[in-house]
């Protein structure tokens, strides 16, 4: 099942457009405000006197008279926020988070690989990667259609930093098979991966649980802007800690066997 | 602290004044202390210590504030595209250049300070970024900044006397002399040495001063008309022929009006047409409020953090929550002196390396524990969970470090990302992880050895079996 991700402005271009009306006009009057300037309104929300309107890119004139009529309705009308995209720019946006991820992806490939000997390590330390990577975003399909949660730019640098959270906690789980493996050889694999995860488990979930605090924290209390992206960093970091021993010690076990 | 060796008593010593600067630094200006408490009514406001000393060549002087991105401090960015498909290809990169000049020349014009006019290239696209902190009218700008007005500069014709009474400016002005604003080097304003009276001057480039040397013959005795988008800003007699392309128009100014005119005839010299393809605006509350939120929500965490360990770890747990707070101070301190500009993302990513600056901790004391369960003394214990564990650090915190300058984008690659939010998320993380390992592991190491050497059988009991 899938459901359409919900790009936000930063993606599909578009304009943003935060503003603060004291004498709070309702929804009909603003709509009426677009029309008459042709402009689709593509989302509206409201919580009191901020109002957070959505719509097409447009150019610096049409903003000049949508602000004039606004200011009519409202002559208190304040300026919080507005941006305004081409949808060029959002295309790019994601190309080039495409290539961050594929590099990065190499660079952990090749660099996990010599640090370890053995480039199934640094195989299955990517796939658990992007396993957590493949969650984060489905998880954001599922947010987008039911919490109108956005996947902008900030999103990108929780996916990136989910990536990196993942691999530094699958690295330590790895680097305790590594000494287990050269202090007692004569064991095979499972029996080492077993002990590993056994020894280290405590110490990634402790380890998770710090940066779990940290964003709780800022989900609940942090403004909305960032709340999204705290989500995101935190499933993503949850995914990470988890896939170290779910994914990434069966896959290398996976390799291993088929030897 | 008898049997510590010199080593650790050194570093120990040094991490203690360095907290003491670091604390200097970070302090508010003023310190304002009240304290009415039943009958005693105490007021004083403390102002920082002035910390403006020369140590050879460096420089130490007090103001180290913080310094904010546009999207906390408020402001707007502009994002611009360039056409060049009228320029030939190789004056493309002069063209640019003079067209980022003209434009940091109109942005100055709103006397912004700190504002920022910045050319990129993505493959065969050029782009102009402008970013204006703290301006407020923002409409203003953009019409200003992204005007592409035209200058030209057209001569005086002859038109019949009976035509004169009905001749619009086009009809006198008709002929083109072929100059236009991409040949005008710059325009300022001058004080005529003999008379003290401001004067307008207009430098042509090479090939406007040929042109302009042909027009101010052919138009000798007869005016020349600059016009702006066919408006005219200034119609000046041609007294003498000008073969250098230095001119001055010189009139009745004063000089607001010689500066306007001068701003003007420089507004019109777009060598290149630029279109707005994308504008940021935040609002000055915005930011202030997100400041706000951040900092509670790292506040929060951070107790709630410290909670954790010595719930964990108990007594090690307070070293490690020592540890962690000098972290604090350390990440701050160096953002106030290098200094970043701190982001929205930035603040996010500081909020999340603390999360991760325990971690080193964690493992040290995690391989303790072990050790401890292994039978080792503690002392012994204490040195081999170093070790061991700092193979661990070393290499798992490298690889946040690959990514996060993968997110940096240090050289510029076109095809990564360049924008300030991810840079400045980028940023925050590298320094939080470089700081981390550091405090992690030189600070708790120095504070254990110091604090902690009697054996603390609390710890030995595994609580985890």
């Amino acid at each position: 099942m899938f459901w359409k991700f919900k790009p936000s402005v930063d993606f599909s271009g578009g304009s943003v457009w935060e503003l603060n009306l004291p004498s709070q006009p309702d929804r009909p009057k603003i709509d009426q405000v677009f029309t008459s300037q042709n402009i689709k309104l593509s989302s509206f929300s409201q919580n009191q006197t901020v109002y957070l309107l959505k719509f097409e890119n447009i150019t610096s004139d049409q903003k000049v008279s949508l602000q004039q009529q606004l200011q009519k309705l409202d002559p208190d009308l304040k300026e919080q926020r507005f941006e305004t995209l081409g949808p060029l720019l959002g295309r790019e946006l994601l190309k080039k988070t495409i290539y961050a991820i594929v590099l990065a992806s190499l660079f952990l490939l090749v660099f996990i690989g010599t640090r370890f000997h053995d480039f199934t390590f640094g195989l299955s330390a990517i796939l658990a990667m992007l396993h957590d990577a493949l969650i984060l975003v489905g998880s954001f399909s599922i947010l987008g259609r039911f919490f109108n949660a956005e996947v902008d730019s900030l999103f990108v640098t929780a996916l990136l930093t989910t990536l990196s959270a993942s691999v530094h906690d699958t690295v330590v789980t790895f680097d305790r098979i590594r000494e287990l493996k050269r202090q007692l050889s004569k064991l095979n694999w499972v029996e080492l991966a077993n002990a590993a995860i056994t020894e280290t488990i405590v110490r990634s979930l402790n380890n998770s649980m710090t940066i779990i605090f940290m964003l709780t924290s800022l989900v609940v209390l942090g403004g909305a802007t960032t709340r999204w992206f705290a989500v995101a960093l935190l499933i993503g970091v949850i995914c990470g800690t988890y896939s170290s021993f779910a994914v990434a010690i069966p896959l290398v076990l996976f390799w291993k066997r088929k030897k | 602290m008898a049997n510590l060796s010199t080593q650790t008593r050194n570093i120990f010593w040094t991490i203690v004044g360095f907290v003491f600067i670091a604390v200097i630094i970070n302090l508010p200006e003023t310190i304002p202390v009240k304290i009415h408490f039943q009958k005693i009514n105490w007021e004083h406001t403390f102002y920082r210590p002035n910390l403006n000393f020369k140590l050879g060549p460096l420089n130490f002087s007090q103001k180290y504030d913080l310094k904010y991105g546009l999207d906390l401090a408020g402001g707007a960015s502009l994002l611009f595209e360039v056409d060049t498909s009228k320029v030939p290809a190789d004056s493309i990169s002069s063209a640019t250049e003079s067209l980022k000049t003209n434009i940091e020349r109109r942005v100055n014009l709103f006397g912004i300070s700190e504002a920022n006019v910045q050319l990129s290239r993505e493959n065969e696209r050029y782009r102009l970024i402008v970013e204006l902190p703290g301006i407020t009218q923002l409409d203003q700008a953009v019409s200003l900044i992204g005007k592409t007005a035209q200058l030209t500069f057209r001569g005086e014709t002859e038109i019949a006397p009976e035509a004169t009474a009905s001749a619009t400016f086009a009809d006198v002005f008709s002929e083109d002399t072929g100059i236009n604003g991409s040949h005008l080097v710059i325009s300022q304003v001058q004080i005529n040495p003999n008379t003290g009276k401001p004067e307008v001057g207009l430098e042509f480039n090479q090939e406007g001063s040929q042109l302009f040397a042909a027009a101010t013959k052919k138009f000798l005795n007869k005016r020349i008309g600059i016009f702006l988008d066919d408006m005219p800003i200034s119609i000046p007699f041609v007294e003498t022929e000008i073969p250098d392309g230095r001119a001055v128009i010189n009139g009745s100014f004063d000089l607001p009006s010689a500066k306007a005119l001068s701003a003007q005839i420089n507004a019109g010299a777009l060598p290149l047409p630029i279109r707005l393809v994308q504008q940021t605006y935040i609002g000055p509350t915005l930011g202030k409020d997100a400041i706000d939120k951040g900092v509670k929500a790292g506040l929060v965490g951070l107790f709630l953090v410290c909670l954790f360990m010595i719930a964990n770890y108990g007594k090690l747990g307070l070293i490690a929550d020592v540890s962690l707070l000098i972290y604090g101070l350390t990440t701050l301190t160096l953002y106030r002196l290098i200094p970043v500009t701190l982001t929205f993302s930035g603040v996010v990513g500081f909020i999340l390396s603390v999360g991760m600056a325990v971690d080193s901790n964690i493992l040290i004391f995690e391989r303790l524990r072990e050790e401890i369960r292994r039978g080792r003394g503690w002392n012994n214990a204490m040195e081999l969970g170093f070790g061991r564990a700092w193979d661990a650090i070393k290499d798992a915190n490298a690889c946040t470090i690959i990514t996060g300058f993968i997110l940096f984008n240090p050289f510029n690659w076109s095809f990564l990302n360049s924008s300030g939010m991810v840079r400045g998320f980028a940023v925050t993380l590298i320094l939080g992880i470089v700081v981390s390992v550091f405090t992690g592991v030189v600070v708790t190491r120095n504070l254990l050895r110091v604090f902690a050497r009697e054996k603390l059988t609390v710890l030995a009991t595994p609580k985890h079996p």
